[in-house]
């Protein structure tokens, strides 16, 4: 945990973040943000985690970056605020959101590992 | 929203994310790295604290609640650490890390906006 290592993550969590809260503000409502930034951050975190070895590489984009711009505090908090309006899409919600990040986790570990490596 | 706040909340992500990093090294070295106990604790103390904000500070909570908060904790890493889990074998942990973080976390939300509703 050197000065520099906290440096990239801290550089890579600002960028992240601010893409996240610009993803924010495209779309109409919160939780589809959320989802849509927690979907698409395990993809590209997979690819990153099965194709990039250099460990600086990794701490800005897959620990800074993707980090920051997925969340888990704001799937938290959206299912409870959906679930005072509408407890089956709550449900729905949340659930959804880990089924597709899973799915999307394996699609880029697959997609970011070399070709040969693919079954 | 403002530039500014837009700016101030980016920064608290890069901080938020600065701070995740710092946690997951401490506690793995408290618990080790079979299970992914840091992510774990982070976005559960993340998301009842997501919670508090959300209910004792509506509008002035946006560059803690979504810049920090959702900087420290996060969606992606805890997908490829379930994948890499159920890989290794370990699927009943893989299980726990999903379903388990998802029903606490939002437990801790709950239980968040609760103590923020009676303060």
């Amino acid at each position: 945990m050197t000065p520099l290592r906290i440096l990239l993550v801290a550089a890579g969590g600002m960028l992240g973040t601010a893409a996240r809260m610009t993803l924010g503000l495209l779309l109409p409502t919160g939780e589809w943000s959320v989802l849509i930034a927690n979907v698409t951050g395990a993809l590209l975190l997979g690819v990153l985690t099965a194709r990039v070895n250099a460990a600086h590489l990794r701490l800005l984009l897959g620990t800074g970056l993707l980090g920051g711009f997925t969340t888990y505090s704001a799937l938290a908090v959206g299912t409870v605020t959906l679930w005072h309006e509408e407890p089956l899409l709550a449900v729905a919600y949340a659930a959804g959101s880990v089924v597709l990040g899973l799915g999307a986790a394996v699609l880029g570990l697959w997609l970011g590992s070399p070709r040969k490596a693919r079954a | 929203m403002s530039v500014l706040v837009f700016v101030l909340a980016a920064a608290a992500g890069g901080a938020g994310a600065a701070a995740r990093y710092a946690v997951d090294i401490g506690i793995a070295r408290l618990a080790g790295r079979r299970f992914p106990w840091g992510v774990f604790l982070i976005n559960l103390t993340g998301s009842f604290l997501l919670g508090l904000v959300t209910a004792t500070l509506p509008d002035a909570g946006f560059v803690i609640g979504t810049g920090f908060l959702g900087g420290y904790t996060t969606f992606s890493t805890a997908m490829i650490d379930a994948v890499a889990l159920w890989r290794d074998g370990e699927r009943p942990a893989s299980f726990f890390s999903c379903a388990g973080m998802l029903i606490l976390g939002i437990l801790a939300a709950v239980a968040g906006l609760t103590l923020g509703a009676a303060l």
